[in-house]
Order: C-alpha cells, then structure tokens, then sequence
C-alpha cells in the first residue's frame, strides 16, 4: 500500500503477531499508530481504548475507533470472545489490577499481546544495588513518587504469573527500548538480564 | 423588560409560531401508525436539504435536530431571521461538509414548523385542528416518518444520521429500529433515557403552559391568542438547564441589570433580563401545543425498558459505527448518560468512538463553537467515508 507509514518498532514487533484479518482491541492505544497500521496494512477490524482525552480526541479526528476509557474499568464491559487479540502496550505496569486486567484480555479475546518494561534489566539491577536507590533509566524514567508505573515486574516474574494462572505463552521475545535488537529468545535468564523489554504473546491453556 | 419587550415588538408583525409559512415539505397520504396505537391518516414532513446526492445515493447524512430546533440547520431561518442553529458544523468545508455529502434535515412529527403536529388539521374534527387531540407520540414515531422521508429521496442506506441531545435520541432509535439503514451513528449529549430529572424540569415548563389563562385547555388558536407566559417560563426554566453554572457566572454573575434602586418587581440582576429574552424570543418561533407534545415524547424515551431492561439488548442487532460525544460540564445529559451507551454498545460488538469534550459551555455546548468537537466529528466521518468506500 502507498499510504503505508513507518510506525514505532515495537509496535511493528506486536503488528507482526496479529494475523491479519483479525478483531483487534489495543487498550492504551495512544493516537492509535497500532491500530491504523493494523486497519490498513493488515486489513483488521482494530479498535482501542485510551485513558488520555486529548490522544482520544487525536485519533478518532485521524478516523480511528477510540474509546475513551480506563483498561482497569472498561473491558469487563465486552462480551466473550468479542476479538482475537487484545493488545496491552507498555501499559500492565501502570494498571490498577494487572492480573484482574490479564485475565478480562484473555475472557473478551482468544490471545493478548502484552508488553512491558522488564524491570529485571542489568542497568536496573546494578543502580540498585550500588546506589540503594530506585533505578532511572531511559524506560524507568520518572520518580517513584510520581511515577503512573506502579506495578513493575520482570520478564521472569511475567512468565510466573502466566504459569499461575494457566496462561500458555505461544510466543515471546525481550527487546532494547527501540524495539531494535531482540537476541535473546533461547534464555530466559539472559533476557532477563539483557531484555529492556518483554513481549509476550499469551492464550488461555 | 428592556431588550426583551423591544425585541417583542418589533417582532409584532412577523409570521409567528401561530401562521402557516409555507416549509418546503412531502406528504405522506398512506399516514403512519404510531406507538400508542392510534394512527395519523396523512402525515406532513417539512424538510431542508444541503448538497448533492451522489449518483448510487451513498453520500446522505441525516441530522436529527433537538427539542425546539427545526430543519433549517444551515440556513438562515425564514420565521427568525436567525442562522442555522447548526451552521458552524453544516456547510461548505465545515465539519459536516456540504461539499461532499447530502444533508438531509427534517422537522419532527409533533413539531410546529411544517410537519405534521398539534397545529395540523384534526384528522376527526373537520375545520379543527390537533390541539391537544394530537397523538402522544414518542422518539421512534418521529424516526419512523423520517425513514419515509429517507425513502422518498430514494436513499436505501444513510452514510451517517447525526443528532444532539433530543435528536441524539433519536439517531439510537435509527440505529436500533433500522440498523440496516444507518452506516454510521453520532449521538451527541444525549441519554437512552429521560431521567426523572429530566422529566421533573420538562413537568415545571407543562404546568407553566397549563397555568397560563390564555391556554384555553390547548384551543387558544381558535380563540386568537396564546399561552406566551407560560411558554416563556417553560423556556426559561429549560434554558438554565442547557447551560453551566460556570458559564452563568462567566457571562453575569452577580452583575446588576438596574443601578437606579432596589425593587421586588422588575429585574434586578442581568441573568434575569437575559433568561426573560430567551423566553419571548421562544414563544414567537414555538408553539405551546408543540413543546407539550415533544416534552413528552423525549420523557417517553427509554430504550433500555423497550428490550427488556437491558441496553446491550437493544443493540443487538445494530450495524453502525457509533461516535458518541459528551460535554464535561452538560449536567443535563451527563457524560456518565453516554459513556453508558457506549459501554453497552461493546457489550453489543459494535464499532464505538467515545470522547468526552472538555467544556463549561453545559449541554449547549454541542450548539456552540466547540472547536475539539468538530475536529472529532469530522475525522470520524472521514474514517468512516474510507470505509464506506466513499470517495
């Protein structure tokens, strides 16, 4: 397609585990990048939620469906099985509830495409232990004080929570802040380490 | 009065709300049968329209006007002398664009500028008219005589019916009586539902019209006057609930209409001289048998009640992509009113945009240069004019 724009490479990572022609929700869409890529490039039936107004107001006068609304809140108000992905975009970490918001994502669609800041990371790990302080990093930018990230975790904590809960993880990589390099596919323990972030691609077992 | 009984007199011997202007209109002869079980022999729409149907008939938007509003939303009214009430969304490069699509408004059943209402001749009484015989009539009534109206121009599918407040109303009516009619759906700072609050303040402006001697029981046609009081207070009354208490106090405040002395009788502060012009600009452009009749119909509304109890069941079955739109300071049709709806609506798999615009202009805000909102409106049209294929 002509039309077609460069978006994000971490969404491009999410984009490139949809199937095209599929019902998507991404919840915390922002201006919406994913879904239009998503709409057009893919040919799905993409949707979001954003918490932001002026992002809302943003993407649905760029002809998006938006809702605006809060992920804690609003996906108890979708039927079963109403999509095949729900995508959370570097949002669990900043929810209320992120296991009660897992669990809706996998009740109103058959997989959820998860992202997150891996607060288990190298440079992390090292501030904290040298300096005693809560770690800032490019990702992990804002004091603890005022910080929306109030629910950090780590890639290995996310694949224990999965395992709790009987999520099967069908797919999953760890990536640096861009999105750029993602290496470390074979060790959990090496991209725990190494990943800035986690994606994961989960279905209900 | 001041302003208010000037603008009264000059407008003396103008066509008012109790002459026959001739509004562009069809009639329906077959009539139409309504919800409360009785039916209209022959139906009247008054209509305006704005722009160029396309060749397959694709392209027209319907806008659905709210309680007191009438078909001239993009011209210039020809009993007021006014703007269209919706001039600043509908037009040549606005966000309803004239340009590209074909505007169809029409006066609702009930209304008292050219459709069929209390004013019309009485279909059993030769000679008479309505009165307070005319119908009840609710929400879907009037959606179904414009569907006629729809079907008349020959459109088989709307590209989008859009309405605030009343008329927000009845763009659900649309979307749920005749989902496949509808492309898309804009409800504006509406409600499924006439609250008791609502009811209660449409209660106060009836009983207003009632107390007023020059009533006559609704005949006051025939005996050649007209309850002007009593429609003025109902729309005072109405009137404070369109706005914010913020904007009330930006626009006056405290601030004294009468610096000459104190008086029990007689305006004191500004807002008062300001609410008694809306009131006698009202009732020359509205009939009392009119604003009785829609009152009515819009407390009569509740769409959850009509299936079952349930909203979500009321959208079942419909097609369209909705874009609901709330005012953060409308405390008539509260945000929580439309975030309901839209809840319901991906309780139902519908396609839904919902956005709150920040605003202290109240519930008059969707009437009002608001320019978030319009960009909204017009990005949604456009996404859904891709999808729709429309060029």
């Amino acid at each position: 397609m002509s039309g077609e724009k460069k978006i994000r490479v971490d969404l491009a990572l999410i984009a490139g585990m949809v199937q095209p022609g599929s019902r998507v929700l991404d919840v915390g869409c922002a201006e919406g990048q994913l879904i239009e890529h998503l709409t057009r490039v893919k040919n799905c039936d993409a949707r979001g939620i954003e918490i932001d107004m002026e992002e809302v107001q943003r993407a649905i006068a760029h002809g998006l469906p938006v809702m605006q609304g809060d992920a804690d809140t609003e996906l108890v108000t979708y039927p079963d099985h109403a999509f095949d992905y729900v995508v959370l975009s570097r949002t669990l970490q900043a929810v209320e509830k992120p296991r009660e918001v897992l669990r809706q994502m996998l009740r109103i669609s058959t997989h959820a495409i998860v992202s997150f800041p891996n607060f288990g990371h190298w440079n992390l790990r090292l501030q904290l232990l040298t300096r005693g302080r809560m770690p800032m990093t490019a990702g992990w930018n804002r004091m603890w004080y005022e910080t929306p990230n109030i629910h950090p975790c780590t890639i290995k904590d996310f694949f224990a929570l999965c395992e709790m809960d009987g999520y099967v993880v069908e797919d999953w990589l760890a990536a640096d802040e861009q999105g750029l390099r993602t290496p470390w596919r074979r060790s959990q323990r090496l991209a725990n380490l190494f990943g800035e972030q986690g994606l994961f691609l989960l279905r209900k077992a | 009065m001041g302003f208010a009984s000037a603008y009264a007199l000059i407008r003396m011997d103008q066509p008012s709300a109790s002459t026959d202007f001739p509004h562009q209109s069809v009639t329906f002869p077959e009539g139409v049968a309504l919800d409360c079980g009785r039916v209209l022999p022959s139906v009247t729409v008054a209509y305006r329209t704005y722009g160029t149907l396309n060749a397959d008939k694709s392209n027209a938007i319907l806008i659905c006007h709210a309680l007191t509003g009438d078909q001239y939303v993009a011209e210039q009214n020809p009993e007021t002398g006014r703007p269209g009430w919706w001039s600043s969304v509908v037009g040549p490069g606005a966000a309803i664009d004239t340009g590209k699509y074909f505007v169809i408004c029409a006066n609702v059943l009930g209304g008292c500028m050219g459709s069929t209402g209390p004013r019309s001749p009485h279909a059993e009484k030769p000679g008479a008219l309505w009165g307070t015989d005319f119908p009840v009539i609710t929400i879907d009534d009037m959606v179904r005589v414009q569907k006629r109206l729809v079907e008349h121009f020959g459109i088989k599918k709307l590209f989008a019916v859009v309405g605030g407040s009343m008329g927000g109303m009845q763009v659900l009516s649309w979307a749920v009586q005749f989902p496949e009619m509808v492309f898309a759906a804009v409800p504006i700072a509406t409600a499924y539902y006439h609250s008791a609050q609502n009811i209660a303040f449409h209660e106060i402006g009836r009983q207003a019209i009632f107390a007023d001697p020059c009533f006559r029981h609704g005949n006051y046609w025939a005996e050649g006057v007209r309850p002007e009081r009593g429609l003025a207070v109902a729309r005072m009354t109405a009137h404070i609930t369109y706005v914010s208490e913020e904007a009330l106090t930006r626009k006056f405040g405290r601030k004294l209409q009468n610096a000459e002395g104190l008086s029990t009788l007689g305006e004191q502060f500004a807002v008062e001289s300001y609410l008694q012009y809306q009131g006698s600009s009202f009732v020359q452009r509205f009939d009392a048998n009119s604003y009785l009749t829609i009152t009515r119909a819009t407390d009569l509304f509740d769409m959850a009640a009509e299936h079952g109890g349930a909203l979500a069941d009321a959208f079942r079955g419909a097609k369209a992509r909705f874009l609901l739109v709330s005012f953060s300071s409308d405390w008539l049709f509260p945000t929580a009113q439309s975030r309901a709806i839209a809840r319901a609506l991906n309780h139902a798999a519908v396609n839904v945009s919902f956005v709150e615009v920040q605003s202290d202009k109240g519930h008059d805000a969707f009437l009002l240069d608001e320019p978030d909102f319009h960009a909204t409106l017009r990005g949604f049209l456009a996404g859904c004019a891709a999808h729709a294929g429309l060029a």
